[in-house]
């Protein structure tokens, strides 16, 4: 049993205490619905553990400064929602191209343009993954409880560091501002990972030259090694890439973290392992579709839950063995059915049923309704 | 090689991808001219964005983060906020400063953040190929004014000042020596130091709005339409000949932004020692 402490709080607040605790010293953001009440309360806090707060002029320099203060030695966080995202985007490539790790919050809203600012949604499901330009591959973890806003939290900071990446936590308006119980280990019985440090002499050191992992050790500004980074594809000097250099060096930026799922990859499974009928939820829907499970067994309807907690890379080996043996699977999202294209991909099979029960226009999924959907659509 | 050069210069990645004739080369000596007699470049963190003049940083050997097209200033805040005693530089250009990162001056100059931020202006986008910048002016034909730019220009220094920048000079690669001499008084500052420098392009000003691709014609050119003045409230009356001022507008000490959040920092955290946290 691990020492902590229980405290209710909002699913946004549990962002920010774990990443007070994993070790962000600095946090950039811009106020936006339902992100908000991260960056308020990383402005109260931040300054009582010496790190720095800024309310920065739009989203754009939110992101950008967080790449700054990342290559300053420092980790840092922004957080914010669809129509920030959208801002985000070309920095979130720029945290890729110089392998920067940082976390980015995205409580995501009804879209697009402005959608629904206080709705939910899971509309940003590609976006966080395909968002920005060019070939590139990033981390992208889906909470479904203010707890799980807290333990993902720390996993992004934990993940970023060891993959020198952005991660991006991929949360939504339920779990943004539910509030809840949540259990607050004190750090020492907490893992946190930082990131690797040049082992070499100064002189020695060739600056994106990775270790056999694909992660190339990475030293701080203004300790002595004088490195160039670039937002271009570059040579492992760090120069601009001849078109040799860069396909080597997009390649590494894209398999250091593919090649490393295993490591990472999260699917869980609620009620019936072996159940014929498979939800298949990602984010706050994983919260209704619990409650169907039980519902329905209350029924004696044998049902599972698949949870995708890491949803890109997409896990496809832990995706089909979780649906192993299910003959019809439910996926159910607050969009359009985006999830629902993995699922495709990964166990299109002509005996397995793949249907797709949709919520969108900020209406949140009741447990009633994914049986009601399973009787309806037989 | 200059002296300099051979302390300074990121060997392995010359030849400088500037055009020959460009003004980049001679900001890159006054500059480090500068950071050698103060003997700084332990404490250089340069950042830059896009465009020719963003190069500048990245072939000086010291630490440099060349980030997105208009985003130098944000990426500059944090890592000036990560550690205060780095000496941040900014190498921006027109174009990258007050059109797509135009926000970012005005918000890290009300700040009075302590950095410095160089832009250098051509008067053009010269590495997308001749194109019409806010500093263009009204009349140049450009490759995307064809028949000639009607926008007004935006004047850097004035929305620095503007903005709350507490030091602000405009000199042109015609003043070496007292660009020279400027860089070193900015990155003494402690404050939002804003430094334009005018620039030739001889490849895509010079050709296309000024009339020659000469080097030395466009070197000639911002000799003679400059006026250098000690005084800054003559900046009106030369601008009235249609002359360019250049000079120091501005020095003036004003509350430097990480020092009063450290301040207030202390503050907070002695209030929440003794029980409250206001």
């Amino acid at each position: 049993m691990k020492k902590g402490r229980i405290k209710v709080m909002l699913g946004n607040e549990a962002c920010a205490e774990a990443a007070l605790l994993a070790g962000c010293r600095f946090f950039a953001g811009y106020p936006i619905t339902p992100a908000t009440e991260i960056l308020e309360v990383m402005s109260r806090r931040l300054p009582l553990v010496d790190g720095l707060c800024l309310q920065m002029e739009d989203e754009i320099a939110a992101v950008v400064s967080i790449v700054g203060a990342s290559w300053g030695g420092t980790k840092a966080m922004t957080a914010t929602s669809g129509p920030g995202f959208c801002l985000m985007q070309e920095g979130i490539g720029l945290a890729v191209a110089v392998e920067a790790p940082c976390v980015i919050v995205n409580v995501q809203r009804g879209g697009p343009a402005s959608g629904q600012s206080t709705s939910t949604a899971q509309g940003d499901f590609y976006q966080a993954r395909y968002g920005s330009n060019g070939d590139y591959s990033l981390i992208v973890l889906c909470p479904s409880t203010a707890q799980e806003m807290f333990d993902q939290t720390i996993r992004a900071f934990n993940l970023s560091e060891r993959f020198r990446t952005p991660v991006i936590l991929l949360s939504d308006e339920v779990v943004g501002h539910i509030r809840e119980k949540v259990f607050i280990p004190d750090a020492d019985q907490l893992t946190f990972v930082e990131r690797k440090r040049p082992k070499v002499p100064m002189e020695e050191f060739i600056p994106f030259q990775a270790d056999a992992d694909g992660v190339p050790p990475m030293p701080d500004f203004n300790t002595g090694y004088k490195i160039p980074v670039i937002s271009q594809a570059k040579s492992l000097n760090g120069n601009r890439g001849n078109a040799r250099e860069a396909d080597e060096n997009i390649r590494r930026i894209v398999s250091k973290i593919e090649d490393h799922m295993d490591e990472f990859a999260e699917v869980l499974t609620y009620g019936d392992e072996k159940a014929e009928t498979a939800f298949v939820t990602f984010g706050s829907v994983c919260r209704a579709a619990r409650s169907a499970v039980d519902m329905g067994r209350e029924k004696g309807l044998a049902l599972r839950s698949v949870e995708v907690k890491t949803v890109w890379p997409f896990p496809d080996d832990l995706v089909r063995r979780a649906l192993a043996g299910a003959k019809r699977i439910v996926v159910a999202e607050m969009n359009l059915g985006m999830i629902q294209r993995e699922i495709e991909r990964v166990v299109r099979r002509p005996e397995i049923k793949i249907e797709l029960f949709s919520k969108i226009g900020g209406m949140y999924p009741q447990p009633q309704e994914f049986l009601r959907f399973l009787e309806e659509k037989r | 090689m200059n002296p300099l050069g051979e302390k300074y210069l990121r060997k392995p990645f010359l030849p400088f991808l500037f055009c020959p004739g460009c003004g980049d080369g001679m900001i890159v000596q006054a500059f480090l001219q500068a950071v050698d007699d103060l003997g700084i470049r332990d404490d250089l963190a340069m950042t830059a964005g896009i465009g020719c003049s963003a190069w500048i940083a990245v072939y000086i050997h010291a630490d440099v983060l060349k980030v997105l097209h208009g985003r130098a200033i944000p990426a500059a805040i944090g890592l000036k906020a990560t550690r205060p005693s780095r000496k941040v530089v900014v190498f921006t250009g027109d174009g990258d400063c007050l059109a797509i990162g135009g926000n970012h001056l005005l918000h890290a100059a009300r700040r009075n953040i302590d950095m410095t931020v160089v832009m250098v202006n051509n008067q053009i986008y010269a590495m997308t190929g001749g194109q019409v910048a806010p500093s263009t002016g009204v009349g140049s034909r450009t490759q995307t004014t064809p028949y000639g730019n009607l926008e007004k220009p935006l004047d850097g220094c004035k929305i620095a000042v503007a903005a709350g920048a507490t030091m602000v000079s405009r000199w042109s690669t015609a003043h070496i020596k007292q660009l020279g001499r400027t860089f070193k008084k900015a990155l003494n500052h402690k404050g939002f130091s804003f430094i334009e420098v005018l620039s030739q392009c001889p490849v895509q000003t010079g050709r296309y709005i000024l009339g020659s691709g000469s080097p030395q014609f466009n070197l000639q050119w911002l000799k003679e339409s400059c006026v250098a003045v000690k005084d800054p409230s003559q900046w009106g009356e030369i601008e009235a000949q249609g002359k360019i001022p250049v000079g120091d507008l501005l020095q003036i000490e004003k509350p430097e932004f990480i020092e009063e959040v450290q301040k207030m920092n202390r503050k907070v955290k002695e209030a929440q020692a003794q029980g409250g946290d206001r």
